[in-house]
């Protein structure tokens, strides 16, 4: 029984992580019907800038190893990728929607940057690479060049997988491919609650993950951005002729999914300290798994489905067999697809022809 | 009995009737109108008759055969054909292409023939590919048999789902508001088209149309529907001057 | 008879250059060729599900790591056994029977898994099939992976030599992938694909049985899938789970994209130049992944068609009911 309500809690806790990581994916496929396969690695570039913040010598004199310091880390580090995030939106997914500037000079810079650096190692040789890419971008743009107006969303999933594979090898470029240890920014002690043994880290892990959400539901519950954000999830359209901007609501989209996944990152690095720059392909996954559990585009969905696969996975591995442990959400997602697409939360759509 | 009946047939979506308690019946051979303002439940009923939906009441039937649990597709080998409101043609296929394709029913090649380019093979698509283009001849499109099905005109797409649907060799050839978007002088041209398509291949055609001329034009009996139930029934002279159907279009006082 | 004389040409062809080409160009570039076969055999057949009949397949990798898997494990347990059988014909004969046998054994594998994975799965519409597929093909993965018979997570290191004719074989699959999968586009069967691409609903309503031709697609599509794992396996003469892993997928998407959806002959270029690139800059290795998906990021941007696609990119239903049109 014990045993029961020590792998209950671990369970939870390994849910509310991907409860976070799964928000993201509900809410960019509520206002855009895209599976952003990019998020998982904003998930990874939280980590690595709560990483690389929190060993940051400023910070450390100044903060010392407060809680204040670690608030501090999950905020920056949450600020940091819900601009990637916004960059990620309008540079990948907007181009196919609406017109937008200087979309090519952007992946050119950073194109260029990437040579410059494989001709040059240096700074020098990145700086002159991404002015010449901008510059090109630049000129192909005035000559008359601009993408594609995007119909299908096939077509959409497959920019996903191409900024998904471009952040995880930038991830190995940047950052190096060996694994980093996060440091452990709130102390790890032992609390026994009769005859419970319970480790600090993952109650305050589950009491964050569990504010963020509150916050979330008050967001989109009870603010005017909030009600755009779902207006334009049930028809953007219908949304845009209302006055919403949908763009920018789109970008605070991705802003807050992004913010909250770093916030998961975080989370999930203070339990597991390894991190390498492919750390969010398969938390990624199962938190997707975990949003179509829920129905995919329903937030309360999400943090039910993460929940209940957090829980699934440790129960799974700890009666069960830990070599499957991976292959529990791919199980639960084939499962949920072919009997309810829709997902627990989710109401079945009737066409019409 | 005609050879498509409907018996009864109810259709709910969730709270809303979409469909009650219809029953129509057509006589072989005939040019049946089905006519009701915006929203009385015309596609629907096609889309019932088709096997898009299923009825939640009532029954179809097809030259006999019971349809109303049956998919389009095998409905549609039964020998029933339609066009849609909003023109559905293959857009990556040429005209050609588009009427091949619906021969696909009754193509007797299996796909070692087509893998191996058997005899039977090579004589069944000399056989598809005369078929298809006298069929384009009758609708005077054989001229543009290899353009993208796409880049013809307006007018020309509709003949073109009309002779791809006619490939099939249906016994019902179901038309979607086919009069859609024409000026008159088109209309008047598909009303000729229409009738001699009926007689040259001994087809039932069923109508749904909103524009009125058509269908008084050619229709030889019309059933008027409105939030799902008949109306009226008849020829289109007492359809015309029957005091219910103006009432429904024109609204009650 | 013209196709008997291809046929015959073709072969000739093929041993002499088997013969020669290692000599012209050596062995890195060798292998580079024969990598290129097989990623033609499976991109080609990839097409088939995904560009011609429009059903967004991502977990191919599956198909190819259940054939090249199926294949090794007769090979390797099956081989005196099949000597045995045949000991009358050369060595040459011999490797050729058991190379024969463990291609059909891959199809048939791979085709029955496709059948598995297709029968429930395509039913899903776009991002959701798309989605399923991606599971399939894990679920794959990590079965073998936990098969301590075929080697598990150390790999499958045991499989014998089989021939030095790879060249050969591996070109003479693709001749007949794409022989085969070009005649079937260009036959009925081909018409009701791309109609079901098209247009679902107009499909079923000209009597096309959507459901049954989607499986039939996914299933032949498998089965090369299945023939490519098997030439895999026995030239590399090793198999590891990791070389099946969605990202292999990936980049098979991007070999049919940049060649363009829907075109085998884009699919073929797509292939080409895909592998070369991958391979001339592995020694690169981040830069030319780095380089590689911003380059995938602008095709699909500015020239979605790809090489070869003459069309537009197939277009799924908008999630806000766009079905009426």
């Amino acid at each position: 029984m014990i045993t029961f309500l020590q792998q209950l809690i671990n369970g939870i806790s390994q849910g509310s992580a991907y409860a976070l990581i799964a928000l993201g994916y509900t809410m960019v496929y509520g206002v855009l019907g895209l599976i952003n396969f990019a998020h998982s690695d904003v998930y990874m570039f939280g980590a690595f800038m709560g990483y690389y913040i929190a060993n940051n010598r400023v910070v450390q004199a100044r903060l010392g190893g407060s809680v204040f310091a670690a608030v501090i880390v999950m905020l920056a580090a949450m600020a940091l990728s819900a601009g990637l995030g916004m960059l990620i939106e309008r540079f990948a997914y907007r181009p196919g929607r609406t017109r937008t500037r200087f979309t090519l000079a952007f992946w050119l810079g950073i194109l260029g940057a990437v040579f410059g650096d494989l001709l040059k190692h240096s700074a020098v040789g990145m700086l002159a690479g991404a002015v010449i890419g901008i510059a090109v971008g630049v000129l192909v743009e005035l000559a008359g060049i601009h993408p594609v107006h995007q119909d299908s969303r096939l077509g959409l999933l497959i920019i996903a997988i191409g900024v998904s594979l471009f952040l995880e090898n930038g991830g190995q470029l940047v950052f190096g491919a060996d694994p980093k240890f996060f440091p452990e920014i709130i102390p790890s002690r032992s609390l026994n609650v009769g005859e419970l043994n319970l480790d600090t880290q993952k109650l305050i892990v589950l009491l964050v993950a569990v504010i963020l959400m509150v916050l979330l539901n008050l967001l989109v519950h009870y603010t005017k951005t909030g009600k755009a954000m779902r207006a334009v999830s049930y028809n953007l359209d219908a949304a845009k002729l209302m006055g919403i901007n949908t763009d920018r609501i789109i970008a605070v989209t991705f802003a807050v999914g992004s913010a909250l996944a770093a916030a998961g990152g975080i989370l999930v690095s203070l339990l597991y300290p390894k991190i390498d720059p492919l750390m969010g392909v398969m938390p990624g996954l199962k938190a997707f798994v975990a949003a179509v559990l829920g129905g995919i585009g329903n937030i309360t969905g999400a943090m039910v489905g993460g929940l209940i696969l957090g829980f699934a996975e440790v129960m799974a591995v700890g009666y069960g067999s830990s070599t499957y442990r991976d292959a529990i959400a791919f199980i639960v997602l084939v499962l949920i697809l072919l009997f309810k697409p829709s997902g627990i939360m989710g109401k079945g759509a009737v066409e019409k022809v | 009995m005609g050879i498509l009946d409907i018996k009864n047939c109810t259709k709910r979506f969730g709270g809303l009737v979409a469909v009650r308690d219809l029953n129509m019946s057509l006589a072989q051979g005939s040019l049946y109108g089905l006519i009701g303002p915006n929203g009385a439940g015309k596609t629907t009923v096609f889309n019932l008759i088709t096997g898009v939906y299923t009825p939640d009441e009532g029954s179809i039937e097809l030259d006999g055969k019971n349809i109303h649990k049956k998919k389009p597709n095998s409905i549609a080998t039964l020998g029933m054909s339609r066009t849609f409101q909003n023109i559905r043609l293959f857009k990556s296929m040429t005209v050609l292409q588009n009427v091949k394709l619906a021969r696909h029913t009754r193509r007797k090649q299996g796909l070692f023939d087509a893998i191996l380019r058997t005899h039977a093979w090579n004589q069944e698509e000399r056989e598809i590919e005369h078929d298809a283009m006298s069929l384009l001849k009758i609708f005077n499109l054989s001229g543009r048999a290899d353009e993208l099905a796409s880049n013809l005109p307006y007018g020309a797409q509709r003949r073109l789902e009309i002779a791809r649907a006619l490939a099939t060799h249906p016994k019902v050839l179901l038309l979607d508001e086919p009069a859609a978007g024409m000026n008159p002088q088109e209309s008047v041209e598909l009303m000729h088209l229409i009738r001699s398509v009926r007689d040259r291949f001994g087809l039932t055609v069923l109508l749904v149309e909103h524009n009125m001329r058509v269908v008084m034009g050619i229709c030889e009996k019309i059933q008027v529907i409105d939030y799902g139930e008949t109306i009226a029934i008849g020829t289109p002279r007492q359809i015309q001057d029957d005091p219910k159907v103006i009432e429904a279009y024109l609204g009650g006082a | 008879m013209k196709r008997a004389i291809f046929w015959m040409v073709a072969i000739l062809a093929l041993v002499g250059l088997q013969m020669q080409l290692g000599n012209w160009i050596g062995p890195y570039y060798y292998k580079i060729v024969i990598l290129t076969g097989i990623n033609i055999i499976l991109a080609v057949s990839l097409n088939l599900i995904n560009g011609i009949t429009g059903q967004f397949s991502i977990g191919h990798a599956g198909f190819y790591a259940v054939g090249a898997y199926t294949s090794a494990s007769l090979v390797t347990y099956g081989e005196s056994t099949i000597r045995g059988m045949v000991e009358f014909l050369p060595r040459l004969g011999q490797d050729a029977v058991l190379l024969l046998l463990g291609i059909l054994a891959a199809a048939i594998a791979a085709g029955i898994a496709g059948l598995a994975v297709g029968i429930p799965s395509l039913r899903l519409r776009g991002d959701y099939l798309a989605i399923v597929t991606l599971g399939f093909g894990e679920i794959i993965r990590v079965v073998i992976l936990n098969v301590d018979a075929v080697g598990g997570a150390r790999g499958f290191s045991s499989i014998p030599p089989m021939s030095d004719f790879f060249l050969f074989w591996v070109f003479l699959f693709v001749l007949i992938t794409v022989s085969v999968i070009r005649n079937v586009v260009n036959s009925s069967y081909g018409r009701a694909f791309i109609s079901i691409r098209d247009d679902e609903i107009a499909a079923e309503a000209m009597g096309v049985d959507t459901t049954r031709f989607k499986v039939l697609s996914f299933v032949i599509s498998s089965m090369f899938a299945g023939i490519g794992g098997s030439l895999f396996g026995h030239y590399t003469a090793y198999l590891n789970p990791n070389s099946f892993t969605f990202i292999t997928s990936f980049y098979l998407i991007i070999m049919i994209v940049v060649g363009g959806l829907g075109s085998i002959e884009g699919s073929i270029l797509g292939a080409i130049l895909i592998t070369v690139v991958l391979e001339l800059f592995r020694s690169l290795s981040e830069f030319r992944l780095v380089g590689f998906s911003i380059l995938l990021v602008l095709v699909m941007l500015y020239r979605p068609q790809g090489l070869m696609g003459v069309w537009e990119l197939l277009r799924l239903k908008r999630r806000t009911a766009d079905a009426k049109s």
